[in-house]
């Protein structure tokens, strides 16, 4: 058998982190993807490695560093800060012990927003078809849904939205929103593609 | 934009969905007692009623489930969704 090499990929964020302006990029963190089913008439665990997996079907439960959000039926998104996920990947797989289930670290896949502030919903429904007011989508609530042309998952975090999409269409996810954001007088210096007469 | 009812999600924008094309369509169980015509028929023959029409949809870019719906085919309009696996169900004026 020949030695196993130790390959260390060189990993960075796609989009530099920022910490004003209403489309926020967030920073790395660590996430993972569980798809467990119950069994016929067993019920599925409330918890697991610390995340509460208790919550119906498009809510999310936790702190908004710290969540679980309940995509399908059977498939939940769990995010946590940075350098945890090393210790929360196999705690939850101990949890889940004698179950049939599916974890895959997911946290260099997804890159992540934050849009803040009164016009964060009015943003996103620039490129979402779904109702984001508060009488549809209160605090609490986290679906996968289309931005453009964008598969992304949306969370609501109190009064902001959280924003995951995946890693190779940030990019474009950024650049959409912050078109999006110039009707709200909300302009950075990096906007792409400031066509004339655009927005 | 035309909503769908997805049955685990409820009313989302169409975008969301894919359709699988009719529904309750088995696959025959012994394919090599079939001649040419009969394999034929199971491949490519649809009813593609006028009115009423059992399709499969996935709720691709949401939950990510498979569904069965009833749906209109003159209208557009759902009339109802069920699980996959049960039967067509009976609907007045159905056919």
């Amino acid at each position: 058998m020949p030695e196993p090499v130790a390959i260390h990929a060189r990993r960075a964020p796609i989009l530099a982190p920022s910490a004003s302006g209403l489309v926020r990029v967030l920073p790395p963190a660590d996430r993972f993807v569980l798809q467990m089913k119950a069994p016929r008439g067993a019920v599925l665990p409330a918890s697991a490695g610390g995340f509460d997996l208790s919550g119906p079907l498009n809510t999310v439960r936790g702190t908004p560093e710290r969540f679980a959000a309940r995509l399908g039926p059977g498939e939940w998104l769990l995010v946590c800060p940075a350098g945890e996920g090393a210790a929360a990947g196999p705690a939850i797989a101990s949890d889940l012990a004698g179950r049939f289930f599916s974890l895959v670290a997911v946290g260099h896949r997804n890159a992540a927003f934050l849009l803040s502030g009164t016009h964060a919903a009015d943003i996103l429904n620039a490129g979402i078809a779904l109702d984001l007011s508060d009488a549809a989508f209160p605090p609490g609530s986290a679906t996968r849904t289309l931005l453009g042309k964008a598969e992304v998952v949306v969370v609501r975090v109190g009064d902001a939205f959280r924003l995951e999409c995946w890693r190779s269409f940030a990019p474009y996810v950024h650049a959409f929103l912050q078109e999006a954001a110039r009707e709200f007088g909300c302009a950075t210096s990096s906007t792409r593609g400031s066509r004339q007469g655009a927005g | 934009m035309l909503l769908v009812p997805c049955p685990y999600c409820g009313p989302r924008p169409e975008v969301e969905f894919r359709c699988g094309g009719e529904a309750h369509i088995a696959r025959p169980a012994d394919p090599d007692a079939l001649d040419d015509a009969a394999w034929a028929e199971y491949l490519f023959a649809r009813t593609s009623p006028k009115g009423l029409h059992a399709e499969r949809w996935l709720h691709a870019h949401g939950c990510g489930r498979w569904f069965n719906a009833l749906r209109n085919t003159v209208s557009d309009a759902f009339i109802t969704t069920y699980e996959m696996g049960q039967p067509r169900p009976d609907i007045a004026g159905d056919r």
